[in-house]
C-alpha cells in the first residue's frame, strides 16, 4: 500500500512538473509584458531598461528558474488587465468555480447513484427503460445547449430564474458564498443544474452497467444461495464492488468538468475562474492565462492523486497485501 | 418415512432467443437422511443445472417446467420466495465450484460468515454469532479462526478458501448440502483433503450431500449412491460400489472403461467415440443411440426410462427388459 | 459464401432488422451524411459567397412565423446568411472535423496499442503510462488551452484559416488513448490464444501476426468506440466553436451558430440558435444511438440469451 502511494505521488509530481514547464513557454510566447505593463508613451530606452529590469534578457533556464520559484511561493505573475497579482484573481474567484462544482456533484451523486442502482435491479420495468432512453438524449446534448435552453425557458419565458450573476453573496473571510442567500440559492440553480446535465445521465448508465456485470458474478450467486435478503445482496454485496470503478471514473470525470465550467459560466456569465478564463483568452492576458492552467492542473492532478489514493485505501486487494 | 429429498420427473428448459431447449427431461432420484448421493456427468449433462434446481436457482433464462422437488416432504419448486429463502444457506446449504469467484472480495470472511447466520436467526448477537463462526472454522481445521475472521477473500489459498466455504455451509447445520464440482478448481492433493473434510463433516452431523461432479475416482471415494446423467436425464441409478464395479447402461460401461485405472500399462485409454449432443441436437430415441455399441433398432425410435439392469441398479437401456417400476426409487 | 451472403447472416443483420430504433438512426445519419456530402447542390443558397449576403436580411424569423419570408426557409442570421444553408454547411464541416479527428486518433491509437500490447516490455509500460496521463487530463480542457495558445499567437484572422486542420489534429491527438487501450486489451487477450502460438512457430513475422491474425479480431471494440468518439469529437468542436475557439463566424459551424445567437434570445431571435442546436442534437444523438446499438449487439454476454 505504501509502495502504491509513494509511486503515485511520484507520478503526481513530475506531471505538474511538466504543467510547469508547458506553463512557462506559454509565458514566453504570449504577449509582450513590457508593453502591457508601461503603456505605449513610454521611449525605447526605457522600455529596454525595464526589460533588463524584468530579467526578460537572462538566459530561459535561468528565467524558468525564477519562474518555478515564484510559482512555489504562490507568485504567478501579475495580471495585464487587472494590473494586480494573478494569484489574488484567481483566489477571488475561484470560490464561484468551486461552489459551482460543489452543487453540481452533489446533484449528481443525489440522483446518479439511486436511479443507476435501481435501473440495474429493474432493468425491464418501464421506469428504467425511459430512464435509459431520456439519458442518451441527455448525453447528446452539449453542456451549453442545455444552458442556452434553460435560460430560455426559465429567464426569458416564464421569468422565474435569475439568468446571469450570482446574486447576493455573503463574505465568509475571503470567501464569498451564494449558498446563504435565497438569491444566491436561485441564482446557482440553473447553473448547477446545466452543469450536471451531462454527467448525470452519464454516471446512471455508468452504475448501472457496472452493477448489472457485478449482478452475474459467481460470489452474487453464492450470495442468493445463502438466502440472504434482496436488501443484503443489492446494497451490501453488490453495491461495493459496483462503487469501487465508478470511484475511479468520478475522479476523471472531475477534470472533465472543469472544463465544462467554461461553458457553463460563459452563458450564465457566472463570475468565477471559467468566466475569467474567457476574457483572458479574449484579452491576451498572458499571466492570468498561465496562472488559470497552473491553478486548474494542480487541482486536475491532486485530484486524480486523491482519488486513486482513495480507490487504494477502499479496495482491500490493494490495500492488503495478498498473503499467499 | 418421508425421504430428505424426492426428486420427481423433474424437467427445466431455457427461453433461449432462438427457441426453447430442455436441459433436464425429467430427472428422478431420492435422497435419505445423511446419506450421500453423487451426480455424474459431463460438462453440459445437465448435473449442475439440476443441483441448483433443487433451491431454484437456476440463471434466467432457465426455469423449472415442471416437476417436483420435495424437501421433506414440501415441494420447493411451488413455494414462495420467502420461504425459499429461508431455506438456502439454512436447511440447504450448497458449495460451488470456484472458491475465488464465490466470496466476495471486498467483504471480510468474518461479514460473509455472521451474515447468514444473522440473516436466519435475527435476534443472535453478534458474540454468539462470531463464536459459531469461529466453531466451524475449527471444525474444518482452519488455524488461528480468530484473526481469519477479520482477513479478506485474497488473502487466503485455493484449499483455504474452499474450506471457508465448507464452514459458511455448516453454519446453520443444515439437513442437506449440495456440492457443486467442489474440487475441480483446487490442486489435486487439495481435493483429496477436502473430499475427505467433507465426508467426515457428514459423517459426523448425519447431513445428506449430493456431491455433482464429472470425477468419477472423486464419486468412487465418497458417495454411497450413484446417478449418472447424460444429455439432460439420468442413465443409471444404484449403489456407487455397484455401479462402478459392475456398470449396466452402456454410457456408464464406456465411462469406466475410459478411467486410466481401466487401461493397463502402455495401452491406449479407451475413448466413448463421438460426442455429447448439445441441448439443442438431442436425437430421437435413446439420447445415447449415436455413439452406444450394442445399439438395436428400437433403440432409434423409442426413449427407454429407468428399469432394473441385472445386478438391480436401474439403467435406461432397451437392452434390459421395461417393467413398471418407480423411477425414484433406488 | 460470398462476403455479402455471410454478412446476411450475421448476427449483427439479424439484430440490427429487429431493431427499430437502429434503424431510424441509420436512416437519419444517412440522411444527414448525405445532405452534408451534397451540400452546395442542397443548399439554396452558398452562405461563403458575400455576394449573396445583404446586412439587410439579417434576423428574419423563419418562414412559419409571422415576418418570415419564404426565400429564406428557416430565416436568417446575424449577418443575413440563410440560416438553412449556413447550417448544413455548418453541420458538414462539424462533421468533416469529427470524421478527420476520430480517423487520426483511431489509426494512431490502434498502432499504438497493437504493438505495445503484442511486444510488451518497456514500449508498452511507457505508452500506457503515458496514456493515463493523458486520460486524467479533460481533452476538452487541452483543446480550449491549445486554441486559445494558437489564437494569441497567430492572432484570429490566421487562426480561422487553419482552424478545421488544427480542430482535427487537437482533438485527434488527445483521444488516442482511448483507442490504444482498448485495443490493447483485446491484443493482450488474442496473444495467449493457440493460433498465435502456432503462427509464431510457422514462422510468421510479427508484424504480419499482428496486422492478418489479431487485427481483426478487434474489429468489433474499435467499431463501438468508434461513433462513440464520433459524437464526441462533433459536440467537442461545437463547444469549442462556441466558446469562439473554433471556426471562425465566416465559416460557421453549427456551434458557432449558436453562438452568434446566444445574445440575440434575449431580443427573440431563437432561431438562430434553436435551430443549429435542434440539428447538433440530432446528430449527435443519432450517432449515440446507433453505437448504443452496436455495443449491444457485440456484447459477449448477450449471447447467453
Amino acid at each position: 500500500m505504501i509502495a502504491f502511494m509513494i509511486r503515485r505521488l511520484f507520478q503526481a509530481l513530475i506531471v505538474i512538473f511538466i504543467i510547469s514547464v508547458i506553463g512557462f513557454a506559454i509565458k514566453q510566447s504570449v504577449g509582450d509584458p513590457v508593453r502591457e505593463l508601461t503603456g505605449i508613451s513610454v521611449s525605447e530606452e526605457e522600455r529596454d531598461e525595464f526589460r533588463e529590469k524584468l530579467g526578460l534578457n537572462d538566459p530561459w533556464f535561468v528565467q524558468y528558474g525564477r519562474f518555478f520559484g515564484d510559482a512555489i511561493q504562490g507568485d504567478l505573475g501579475t495580471s495585464f488587465f487587472y494590473k494586480r497579482p494573478a494569484t489574488e484573481v484567481i483566489l477571488e474567484k475561484a470560490p464561484a468555480t468551486l461552489e459551482l462544482v460543489l452543487v453540481s456533484s452533489l446533484i449528481i451523486l443525489f440522483f446518479s447513484v439511486p436511479l443507476g442502482v435501481f435501473s440495474a435491479i429493474k432493468p425491464d420495468s418501464l421506469f428504467s427503460r425511459a430512464l435509459m432512453g431520456s439519458s442518451i438524449v441527455g448525453v447528446s446534448i452539449p453542456v451549453f445547449l442545455t444552458a442556452i435552453m434553460m435560460v430560455y425557458l426559465f429567464s426569458i419565458k416564464l421569468g422565474w430564474l435569475p439568468s446571469f450573476g450570482r446574486g447576493e453573496l455573503v463574505m465568509l473571510g475571503g470567501w464569498g458564498t451564494g449558498l446563504l442567500t435565497v438569491d444566491g440559492w436561485l441564482h446557482i440553480l440553473m447553473p448547477s443544474i446545466a452543469l450536471s446535465s451531462i454527467m448525470l445521465p452519464l454516471f446512471i448508465r455508468l452504475i448501472r452497467s457496472e452493477m448489472m456485470e457485478v449482478l452475474e458474478s459467481e460470489y452474487i450467486k453464492y450470495a442468493w444461495a445463502k438466502g440472504l435478503s434482496h436488501r443484503r445482496v443489492w446494497f451490501v454485496h453488490a453495491f461495493k464492488n459496483t462503487l469501487l470503478p465508478v470511484i475511479t471514473v468520478g475522479g476523471v470525470q472531475l477534470g472533465v468538468t472543469i472544463a465544462f465550467t467554461i461553458l457553463t459560466e460563459t452563458v450564465f456569465q457566472w463570475q468565477g475562474l471559467g468566466f475569467m478564463f474567457m476574457e483572458a483568452v479574449e484579452r491576451s492576458d498572458a499571466p492570468l492565462l498561465v496562472a488559470y492552467l497552473m491553478f486548474v492542473g494542480i487541482v486536475m492532478v491532486g485530484v486524480n492523486t486523491i482519488v486513486d489514493l482513495i480507490y487504494g485505501l477502499v479496495n482491500p486487494t490493494i490495500r492488503i497485501a495478498g498473503v499467499k | 418415512m418421508t425421504s430428505l429429498l424426492e426428486v420427481k420427473d423433474l424437467v427445466i428448459k431455457f427461453a433461449l432467443r432462438s427457441g426453447e431447449v430442455t436441459a433436464t427431461n425429467g430427472v428422478s432420484f431420492t435422497l435419505e437422511k445423511g446419506e450421500r448421493l453423487g451426480l455424474v456427468g459431463e460438462s453440459g449433462a445437465g448435473k449442475s443445472v439440476t443441483g441448483f434446481s433443487i433451491i431454484n436457482l437456476i440463471s434466467k433464462p432457465g426455469y423449472i417446467a415442471s416437476g417436483e422437488v420435495n424437501f421433506l416432504g414440501e415441494n420447493l419448486a411451488r413455494v414462495s420466495d420467502e420461504r425459499i429463502r429461508s431455506i438456502r444457506g439454512n436447511r440447504i446449504s450448497m458449495i460451488f465450484q470456484d472458491p475465488m469467484m464465490t466470496l466476495n472480495p471486498v467483504l471480510t470472511i468474518g461479514t460473509q460468515m455472521t451474515e447468514t447466520l444473522h440473516q436466519h436467526n435475527p435476534k443472535m448477537s453478534k458474540e454468539e454469532a462470531r463464536n459459531i463462526a469461529l466453531n466451524k472454522l475449527r471444525k474444518v481445521h482452519i488455524p488461528s479462526p480468530e484473526k481469519r475472521l477479520d482477513q479478506y477473500p485474497h488473502e487466503f489459498s485455493g484449499g483455504m478458501r474452499q474450506r471457508i466455504i465448507i464452514a459458511i455451509a455448516l453454519l446453520t447445520d443444515p439437513e442437506l448440502i449440495i456440492a457443486d464440482e467442489p474440487t475441480t478448481a483446487l490442486d489435486v492433493t487439495i481435493q483429496a483433503e477436502i473430499m475427505d473434510l467433507l465426508m467426515e463433516l457428514c459423517e459426523t452431523d448425519d447431513m445428506g450431500l449430493i456431491l455433482i461432479t464429472h470425477d468419477l475416482a472423486v464419486v468412487a471415494q465418497v458417495t454411497q449412491n450413484i446417478a449418472v446423467m447424460y444429455a439432460g436425464s439420468v442413465v443409471e441409478k444404484g449403489p456407487t460400489a455397484q455401479v462402478v464395479a459392475d456398470p449396466q447402461h452402456p454410457y456408464t460401461q464406456g465411462l469406466i472403461a475410459a478411467l486410466p485405472q481401466s487401461s493397463g500399462h502402455g495401452e491406449r485409454l479407451n475413448q466413448i467415440p463421438g460426442m455429447m449432443p448439445t441441448l439443442k441436437n438431442i436425437p430421437p430415441g435413446c439420447s445415447f443411440n449415436p455413439r452406444c455399441p450394442h445399439v438395436m433398432d428400437v433403440c432409434r425410435r423409442q426413449n427407454p426410462g429407468l428399469r432394473p439392469g441385472k445386478n438391480g441398479s436401474l439403467a435406461a437401456c432397451h437392452l434390459y427388459p421395461a417393467e413398471l417400476v418407480n423411477p425414484s426409487a433406488v | 459464401m460470398n462476403r455479402l451472403d455471410k454478412f446476411r447472416e450475421s448476427f449483427l443483420w439479424y439484430s440490427f432488422k429487429r431493431d427499430k430504433v437502429a434503424i431510424a438512426s441509420l436512416i437519419v445519419l444517412m440522411v444527414l451524411f448525405l445532405a452534408a456530402i451534397f451540400a452546395p447542390l442542397i443548399a439554396p443558397y452558398n452562405p461563403y459567397d458575400p455576394e449573396m449576403i445583404d446586412i439587410m436580411n439579417s434576423e428574419i424569423p423563419p418562414a412559419w412565423e409571422e415576418e418570415g419570408v419564404a426565400e429564406f426557409l428557416l430565416g436568417t442570421d446575424s449577418q443575413g446568411r440563410d440560416m438553412l444553408s449556413t447550417m448544413i454547411y455548418g453541420m458538414r464541416i462539424s462533421i468533416i472535423i469529427g470524421l478527420g479527428a476520430v480517423a487520426l486518433q483511431a489509426i494512431l491509437g490502434v498502432l499504438i496499442g497493437l504493438f505495445a500490447g503484442y511486444h510488451g516490455g518497456r514500449l508498452d509500460a511507457f505508452f500506457m503510462r503515458a496514456a493515463d496521463v493523458q486520460l486524467s487530463f479533460s481533452y476538452l480542457m487541452v483543446a480550449i488551452f491549445m486554441s486559445a495558445i494558437l489564437q494569441a499567437v497567430v492572432g484570429v484572422a490566421k487562426f480561422g484559416e487553419i482552424a478545421i486542420p488544427f480542430l482535427v489534429l487537437v482533438i485527434g491527438l488527445s483521444q488516442w488513448p482511448q483507442y490504444a487501450r482498448t485495443v490493447r486489451a483485446s491484443v493482450l487477450a488474442e496473444r495467449k490464444k493457440e493460433y498465435v502460438e502456432a503462427a509464431r512457430v510457422a514462422g510468421f513475422t510479427s508484424s504480419r501476426i499482428i496486422l492478418d491474425q489479431i487485427f481483426p479480431n478487434t474489429l468489433s471494440p474499435i467499431l463501438v468506440l468508434s461513433t462513440i468518439q464520433v459524437a464526441n469529437a462533433v459536440m467537442s468542436e461545437a463547444a469549442l466553436s462556441f466558446l469562439g475557439l473554433g471556426m471562425p463566424i465566416d465559416r460557421p459551424s453549427l456551434g458557432s451558430l449558436i453562438n452568434s445567437g446566444f445574445e440575440l434570445i434575449f431580443s427573440g431571435a431563437w432561431w438562430i440558435t434553436a435551430l443549429p442546436g435542434l440539428l447538433l442534437v440530432i446528430l449527435v444523438l443519432s450517432i449515440n444511438m446507433l453505437g448504443d446499438f452496436l455495443r449491444d449487439v457485440f456484447n459477449p454476454k448477450l449471447y447467453k440469451g
